[in-house]
């Protein structure tokens, strides 16, 4: 069954936990395994965490948005966008232990881990207008279930 | 869910137990009262207990790296022991083993840092 959602919440650091048990909420329908699970929690807890650190400075005015849509074949498509500043330089912040904020003891592993933890992922940003972080992932058991 | 965190010293070595998820919310107030230990008291090595950490991401290996650093300063070594698979992922990932030593449980952990528990 296709099926999607769209969530919107304020760019504060309460919302990482929020928006990633949201996430494993509704994709839970597809029955994934538990590694899948976490590997999504933690997705979106590394772009919800870039969006509010690097995309909005901290500051806790803003909105960050997550779509999430489930094919029928088991495919979920993940969508994690801010309207901050945007990223200057994409193929640089995505390097394994980049970090533009070294005082903040961030590791640089945020983009490395999401693309672990994924099939497919795209980051398009605009200097001013913000970034956002497209995302596939294909569960292992509901594709065998179709095949 | 939330991170509790509880310290406790034993000889030179500082052993911390995390329990719950440890995200960038969770990192900060963890960051605080771990450099508060550090400093506080005369200890050299850091053992990192993860058994009960539910979740963990990139923010978390970033406190973890920051007080390798320090416990690197003061001459001693960092050790995590009792790490969950999801976690140990994270860290196979990211290279931590490289740098930090593995051991798998807080006794084996103390034994190797000369500490009879």
């Amino acid at each position: 069954m296709k099926n999607e959602m769209h969530v919107e919440f304020a760019s504060v650091s309460q919302n990482e936990s929020f928006a990633r048990v949201t996430v494993a909420a509704f994709v839970a329908q597809l029955d994934p395994t538990m590694e899948e699970l976490t590997e999504i929690k933690t997705v979106v807890s590394e772009a919800v965490t870039n969006a509010i650190i690097h995309g909005y400075n901290n500051e806790p005015d803003h909105k960050v948005a997550i779509s999430c849509k489930l094919d029928d074949e088991g495919e979920i498509e993940l969508t994690i966008r801010d309207y901050g500043i945007g990223i200057n330089d994409v193929e640089e912040a995505r390097q394994p232990l980049y970090t533009s904020k070294p005082e903040l003891e961030r590791s640089g592993m945020g983009f490395t881990i999401i693309e672990n933890f994924m099939d497919a992922v795209e980051v398009i940003s605009k200097q001013g207008e913000g970034t956002t972080v497209y995302m596939r992932k294909q569960l292992t058991n509901s594709k065998t279930v179709y095949n | 869910m939330g991170l509790d965190f509880s310290f406790e010293v034993k000889e030179e070595v500082l052993i911390v137990r995390l329990s719950g998820e440890l995200d960038h919310h969770e990192a900060e107030g963890l960051r605080d009262e771990w450099k508060e230990m550090l400093y506080h008291n005369s200890v050299k090595h850091v053992i990192l207990n993860l058994e009960k950490v539910s979740f963990m991401d990139s923010s978390g290996l970033g406190v973890i790296l920051g007080r390798y650093k320090e416990v690197l300063q003061l001459g001693g070594q960092m050790v995590v022991c009792s790490i969950p698979p999801s976690i140990k992922r994270l860290f196979e990932m990211s290279g931590m083993f490289k740098i930090i030593r593995l051991e798998e449980n807080e006794e084996f952990a103390l034994e190797t840092l000369g500490v009879a528990s």
